[in-house]
């Protein structure tokens, strides 16, 4: 076994060095539309006009961005390349109320308990990479545990089929109080391009309170680890207000 | 085998066969490019020439389609050869008025889950099939509303039955002194939703009973009325670590439908990125295989590589699991060919990675002692369930829609290799796997270096008509069925995918077997729940 041992060694740390200083390499996050002002409103409404799931919103001579909504398809960015923003970066996360922030004694250890409620697998997969070597959240002070029950915060993908219902419901009542419940990606948060129909809901929302709002399709790992940081009341000076 | 490959009839003399074996009861036609042939079916004959196909001619079973149409039903059955044949579409009619049709399955047991599948979306009774009842629709679901019927409305959210939170599945225990443990649907760290009974007496499992579609999101039911623009956003996020094989499969049913050709570039470019999406899954599945045995540092080692191939995706296609590129007619983003030699280059250096890796896995005892001779399919049992992608080739069936059934610039001028393996367990399926990914990466350097030039997108005039579109994703066969209406709105839309195939079988590997082996057997299945459920 001492083989791999070495080979361990050999590596050397890969690990990110977030939240200390930003991630500059490239391909950790495809980035996503940030809104834009025009000259027209003609122009705006053009831009808006080319998202499939209504994400964009021409109002005057801006394009405002539901995040919610938005499921990276590149449309806008593709066709209205110069015009548009597109923002690079990964802290995507967002408190629905100042007050879903844990106490202090939260702060240096959380443990999170993962539910998929009927994701497509990137979101899952995207959530995977925090415990690899290159996001490694242990360093961090968070762990994935199996059960409910040791956790405080639930990581809920997907935007909740029906037969995931009644588990969700329980798994977050299984939870201790104070528990958090964080959203990740665009389909737990609007029903993305899915729900709502006679199938799935309208996002987790409907069902459990969501406290951090992840937006993404899928969001990078970065985005998540963000999250989880804002949960713990870490994410400090960083944490930037999104728009709309 | 060698002996009945002799009665094995060339595919231009099928319909000839068909046609004088069941006399009227059949009526065959070939196409004009004698790459399909169209069995129109009495269905008092189906179950006979169906398994005729199958058992006999060795014909792979692809998917059945049922569609709905005004005054009555029509079943089709897909069928492909392997051994240079095309396809072969078996089709029945009924009247709207009976639910009651013959199932295929006593004799093609490929057949069991989709007939399951259908008579609880459909409401179609299969006659002589032993196993009806819930299977995609769970309990809450109100029994006798099928939401694939054309009257139901998939909008609407769908109230449901109020469910007892005691509920629990029926089981049925056959060993003496056994216990059911339940497994799922929330379970491990970072599975997909999934529920696992598994019969247990301590330590031995006797059996396990699958039970899925926690994630059933109904897309074959969303994606009609639709246009052809919205669907493929269905097609390519319903399995988001298959995302490219799958819209390819899309796009290529849109493209037949409206006799588009689509450029040579386009067609290079789709191969390049649906081997670099093999190959990250390939990884993703090798790093899962070595954590499901707690072997840290080689699963840490697999996980860098993945995230190596993530953002280097990333990097030269804006996403990271490659969303928004396929569209119908092409690609939506062109690769500059510099770009494409150094994903050659990264891809090469993975590969390096993924060697060395591999020879230090081959002389590590405690992984193999329990990769070995654990969760065994036969090759029996492999045709009989119809397995696709890496399971079925680890168990001695080189299945391969890129051999089978070529499609974009496979078949032509490409060069690869289908590996297979023999032995049918755990290690066979991870010699499979590192073997694909050899030629996966072989695959991304032929096309960087040989890169066609021009446009890579030719957008198609949508137009009435149906086609079945296919490739080889990841995990296996991946078929997607396609109707148009005039408008270009999508007005069936059926979707067969490896996983489903896959999963019906994984029930042969968990028997017999020590519980803590239970994980490993999954692993080296890699299947996806999301892509199975739909």
């Amino acid at each position: 076994m001492t083989k791999w041992v070495f080979k361990g060694l050999q590596t050397g740390i890969k690990t990110t060095a977030y939240p200390k200083a930003e991630e500059t390499a490239v391909g950790v996050s495809p980035g996503r539309p940030a809104g834009a002002e025009f000259a027209r409103e003609e122009e705006a409404r053009a831009v808006a006009n080319l998202c499939p799931t209504s994400a964009l919103a021409g109002v005057k001579d801006e394009i405002l961005v539901d995040q919610a909504r938005c499921i990276q398809c590149f449309r806008c960015k593709r066709e209205k390349q110069q015009s548009l923003t597109w923002e690079e970066g990964y802290e995507w996360a967002r408190f629905t109320a100042e007050s879903c922030r844990l106490d202090k004694p939260f702060s240096r250890s959380l443990h999170i308990r993962i539910l998929d409620a009927g994701a497509c697998g990137a979101c899952m997969s995207e959530i995977k990479q925090i415990s690899s070597p290159y996001y490694n959240i242990h360093r961090l002070g968070f762990f994935i545990t199996p059960t409910p029950r040791t956790a405080d915060i639930l990581l809920v993908t997907g935007p909740l089929t029906d037969p995931m219902r009644l588990p969700l419901e329980k798994c977050y009542e299984a939870m201790p109080l104070p528990k958090r419940v964080i959203a990740v990606g665009t389909c737990a948060l609007s029903g993305g391009i899915f729900g709502p129909s006679f199938a799935v809901g309208a996002g987790i929302g409907e069902t459990i309170p969501v406290d951090i709002e992840v937006p993404g399709c899928p969001p990078p790992p970065l985005a998540t680890l963000h999250a989880l940081l804002m949960a713990a009341g870490r994410s400090g000076k960083r944490q930037k207000k999104g728009r709309a | 085998m060698d002996l009945t490959l002799n009665n094995i009839l060339k595919f231009v003399d099928l319909p000839q066969a068909v046609a004088s074996r069941w006399k009227d009861k059949a009526r065959p036609r070939m196409d004009q490019e004698k790459l399909r042939t169209s069995i129109i079916c009495d269905p008092g004959v189906l179950q006979e020439l169906c398994g005729w196909l199958f058992s006999d001619q060795r014909y792979s079973f692809a998917t059945m389609v049922v569609e709905e149409e005004e005054t009555e039903w029509v079943i089709r059955y897909i069928f492909y050869g392997n051994l240079g044949g095309g396809q072969v579409h078996v089709t029945v009619r009924f009247p709207l008025s009976r639910i009651k049709v013959p199932s295929i399955s006593p004799r093609i047991h490929a057949a069991d889950w989709q007939e399951r599948e259908i008579e609880d979306l459909f409401g179609l009774l299969f006659e002589g099939h032993p196993r009806l009842g819930d299977f995609v629709l769970h309990e809450e679901w109100p029994e006798g509303v099928n939401p694939m019927r054309k009257s139901f409305d998939a909008v609407r959210p769908y109230s449901h039955k109020e469910l007892d939170p005691d509920w629990r599945p029926r089981t049925i225990l056959e060993a003496p002194g056994a216990f059911m443990m339940p497994i799922g649907p929330v379970y491990s760290d970072f599975a997909e939703s999934a529920h696992f009974l598994l019969e247990t007496v301590g330590e031995d499992v006797i059996r396990t009973i699958p039970r899925f579609f926690y994630k059933y999101r109904g897309i074959e039911k969303i994606a009609e009325g639709l246009s052809v623009d919205r669907v493929l956003f269905l097609a390519e996020r319903f399995s988001g670590t298959s995302a490219f094989a799958h819209s390819l499969a899309f796009c290529q049913a849109v493209e037949k439908i409206c006799n588009t050709e689509v450029p040579a570039r386009a067609k290079s470019l789709r191969v390049l990125l649906a081997e670099l999406e093999r190959l990250r899954h390939h990884v993703a599945t090798i790093s899962g295989i070595c954590s499901s045995t707690a072997l840290a540092v080689a699963a840490s080692q697999a996980s860098i590589l993945e995230e190596e191939l993530l953002r280097l995706t990333c990097r030269f296609t804006g996403h990271r699991y490659l969303f928004g590129l396929n569209i119908p007619g092409g690609l939506a983003a062109d690769l500059g060919d510099d770009q494409c030699k150094e994903i050659g280059e990264a891809a090469w250096d993975i590969l390096d990675n993924l060697k060395r890796l591999q020879e230090m896995l081959r002389f590590t005892s405690s992984f193999l002692d329990r990769l070995e001779e654990v969760g065994i399919v036969s090759r029996e049992k492999a045709v009989s369930y119809g397995l696709v992608g890496p399971v079925a080739r680890a168990s001695g069936v080189s299945r391969d829609l890129r051999e089978a059934q070529p499609y974009s610039d496979y078949g032509g001028r490409l060069k690869f290799q289908v590996p297979r393996e023999q032995e049918g367990d755990g290690y066979a399926r991870l010699r499979v796997i590192f073997s694909e990914t050899e030629q996966a990466v072989n695959l991304i350097h032929q096309i960087a270096s040989s890169l066609p030039t021009g446009p890579v997108i030719m957008k198609p005039v949508l137009s009435k008509g149906a086609a079945l579109g296919l490739s080889e994703a990841p995990r296996g066969a991946a078929f997607h069925w396609v109707c148009l209406d005039e408008k270009g709105t999508v007005t069936r839309y059926r979707v067969m995918t490896p996983s489903f195939v896959n999963w019906h079988g994984f029930h042969l590997a968990a028997e017999e077997f020590a519980f803590q082996d239970f994980p490993i057997i999954m692993a080296t299945f890699g299947l996806s729940n999301a892509e199975c459920d739909r």
